[in-house]
């Protein structure tokens, strides 16, 4: 820090002579900035308005559009209907929703019961804990062994090997443990001072004044549990279990659209990349409509996670 | 009773120190069984999915057949390992895995640029527009970012036709052609986790002392100079950090991604490690052969943390640890 302080020093002499040709320089550095901030935000934002405008299009206008949509090409529901024929669709929508319930509460839950513990000083054996802990984020025994363990524990093609192997994120326990150890300890010692043991502590005391980072932990979670689909391809072998992303993978990339095209083959193959667009609508909005509520949080919440260790 | 403790200090330390070991973890278990009963079922979740599988890495050594175990099975030694480095598609997994990490490592500093360049805009709400905006891709899914640039780059794609007007690309499906998989995977990659990864920066920058800002403008520092000799130095630590973190994932390149984006005509310079592991893990189920492979690959990534992490703490004494 003071480095920097004594690195600028010597421009001290040129402040006079400079003082024009820096605001006008920081002029235009402002402009240069807003203007790759736009691009960038396009970038982000075409793509996405080009798959929902593609996915109200009338299929054979689609067919014939070139490049991106600025504007759907006509206007028909056609490829929502097919995409809701498709019964996977929705039974992976179900079994998603339940896993990004309950995996999202199971995990919260015991986040914040080992954030609590592990936050707790004169816990004789809490930093050989943390020690492992950590260890395991850095070193792990790969997909593998990993297969093979939830295999042995009986998990294999059960809806519960989307959710317990996967229950605690380490990063998400050493954000919940940062955000415990920094409220006051004189608080958690006058409730037991009043009676209370560790359990109702955490629950009736932490838990409300870490709710902050517990959003953002929830939301975390939730998106992760949301978009998982590589553990449903190593454990999940039927059809009616598979989750959103599953079915998705096998209806966008292997491009099995099959079972929602109905009538003759030109008219599947023009209505197939409209369906595509449409079951990337369906699939997205539900994550994207919830996310702009909780944006105020997270960014609060990864300023706890972002203090080192 | 807690007053009493801190005050007296090393005097209780040194008390402490003359019970044994036995009789002091007889005094922690009376006075800390709650805690340990509520953190059991996690220790419990620990043991077995994360520090079984590092268990089962022994199965490397072994000609593991699950209907024998692991103890049953035969002990092999090296004899897959060997057999992964003198296998013919060893170099090309090397190859391809070095380089894709290598080009995505490329992209590291966007989101610091990104960062610096949102904490430089003028107007609050745009700024906050500005990152709403490019954090939306994280949440959208591997799967459905894969799949959108597979069709939109595909040979009708819309991102084909426009390459198409402006450089003569052939309108065929781009991911089929070796030559496009590299770029279309890293942009990807950086499409999806640009703004997000941003946001550590930004936090980081928001804990920067305004004095020294100060001071530098009083020192007559233009906007290029306070971010060159304030802002840089004060989210280094940070920058360091991530950069670790970074060098552990390199052997782990993003498989998923490369997983959804590969196929048959890609697969000489798609294919990495961990695709190898699972296609001759899960899917043909040689389980020994693709866990030394996954050990090897693990091992190689631990090791480039420790360098890593080595290196930082030599040059300015600020690593993971």
């Amino acid at each position: 820090m003071a480095n920097a302080a004594a690195a600028v020093r010597p421009s001290r002499n040129q402040k006079k002579k400079s003082h024009i040709k820096e605001s006008l320089g920081s002029c235009i550095f402002d402009v240069v900035d807003v203007i790759v901030i736009l691009i960038l935000m396009l970038i982000v934002l075409v793509p996405l308005v080009h798959v929902l405008w593609a996915s109200f299009s009338k299929p054979a206008l689609y067919a014939a559009h070139e490049g991106l949509l600025l504007w759907p090409e006509g206007f028909s529901l056609e490829s929502y209907k097919a995409v809701f024929r498709n019964r996977n669709i929705l039974t992976g929508y179900g079994v998603t929703i339940f896993v990004v319930v309950i995996g999202t509460t199971l995990s919260i839950c015991l986040t914040a019961i080992a954030g609590y513990v592990l936050s707790r000083k004169d816990v004789m054996w809490n930093h050989l804990i943390t020690v492992l802990i950590v260890f395991s984020m850095y070193f792990n025994g790969g997909m593998i062994p990993f297969f093979l363990v939830v295999k042995g524990v009986g998990l294999n093609g059960s809806i519960w090997s989307l959710i317990i192997p996967t229950a605690v994120d380490t990063y998400n326990l050493i954000i919940m443990r940062t955000a415990m150890a920094g409220v006051p300890a004189e608080l958690v010692e006058s409730a037991k001072l009043d009676g209370a043991n560790d359990w109702t502590v955490l629950w009736k005391i932490m838990v409300p004044l870490v709710k902050a980072t517990i959003a953002v932990l929830v939301l975390f979670y939730a998106v992760y549990n949301w978009n998982a689909w590589f553990n449903a391809m190593l454990f999940i072998h039927d059809k009616a279990k598979e989750p959103l992303q599953l079915i998705l993978r096998e209806v966008l990339i292997q491009n099995d659209t099959s079972s929602m095209t109905a009538g003759s083959d030109t008219d599947a193959y023009l209505i197939s990349e409209t369906i595509q667009y449409a079951t990337i609508v369906v699939a997205t909005v539900p994550i994207l409509a919830v996310y702009p509520f909780i944006q105020k949080y997270f960014v609060k919440g990864v300023m706890v996670g972002a203090v080192k260790g | 009773m807690k007053d009493r403790k801190v005050q007296k200090g090393s005097g209780g330390n040194a008390a402490v120190s003359k019970l044994t070991f036995r009789q002091r973890c007889a005094k922690d278990w009376q006075k800390n069984k709650l805690l340990y009963l509520m953190i059991m079922p996690i220790l419990i979740y620990y043991a077995i999915f994360k520090f079984g599988p590092m268990f089962g890495l022994s199965i490397a050594f072994l000609d593991y057949k699950p209907a024998r175990g692991i103890l049953g099975s035969r002990f092999v030694g090296f004899k897959h390992f060997k057999a992964f480095f003198t296998n013919y598609y060893f170099f090309r997994l090397l190859r391809n895995t070095i380089k894709i990490s290598l080009c995505s490592l490329l992209t590291f500093p966007c989101p610091i640029i990104l960062a610096l360049l949102l904490n430089e805009l003028k107007s609050a709400k745009f700024s906050k527009v500005a990152q709403t905006v490019t954090y939306i891709p994280h949440f959208i899914s591997t799967v459905v970012v894969c799949s959108m640039v597979i069709v939109l780059t595909g040979s009708g794609g819309a991102i084909t036709q426009i390459l198409h007007a402006l450089f003569g690309v052939e309108e065929k499906a781009m991911l089929n052609n070796p030559s496009y998989f590299l770029p279309i995977y890293v942009l990807t990659e950086l499409w999806q986790t640009l703004g997000w990864n941003s946001i550590i920066y930004l936090s980081a920058l928001t804990g920067i002392d305004q004095q020294l800002y100060e001071a530098a403008r009083v020192d007559g520092a233009g906007r290029w100079q306070q971010m060159l000799h304030v802002t840089l130095p004060g989210i280094a630590p940070t920058i360091i950090i991530m950069f670790i973190l970074k060098m552990g994932k390199i052997f782990n390149v993003g498989y998923e991604r490369v997983m959804l984006l590969y196929n048959d005509a890609t697969l000489n310079v798609a294919d990495v490690i961990n695709t190898y592991v699972y296609r001759q893990g899960i899917v043909q189920a040689q389980y020994s052969y693709s866990t030394a492979v996954g050990l090897f690959n693990c091992l190689v990534s631990f090791g480039l943390v420790l360098i890593t992490n080595k290196i930082s703490n030599k040059l300015n004494g600020s690593g993971l640890w």
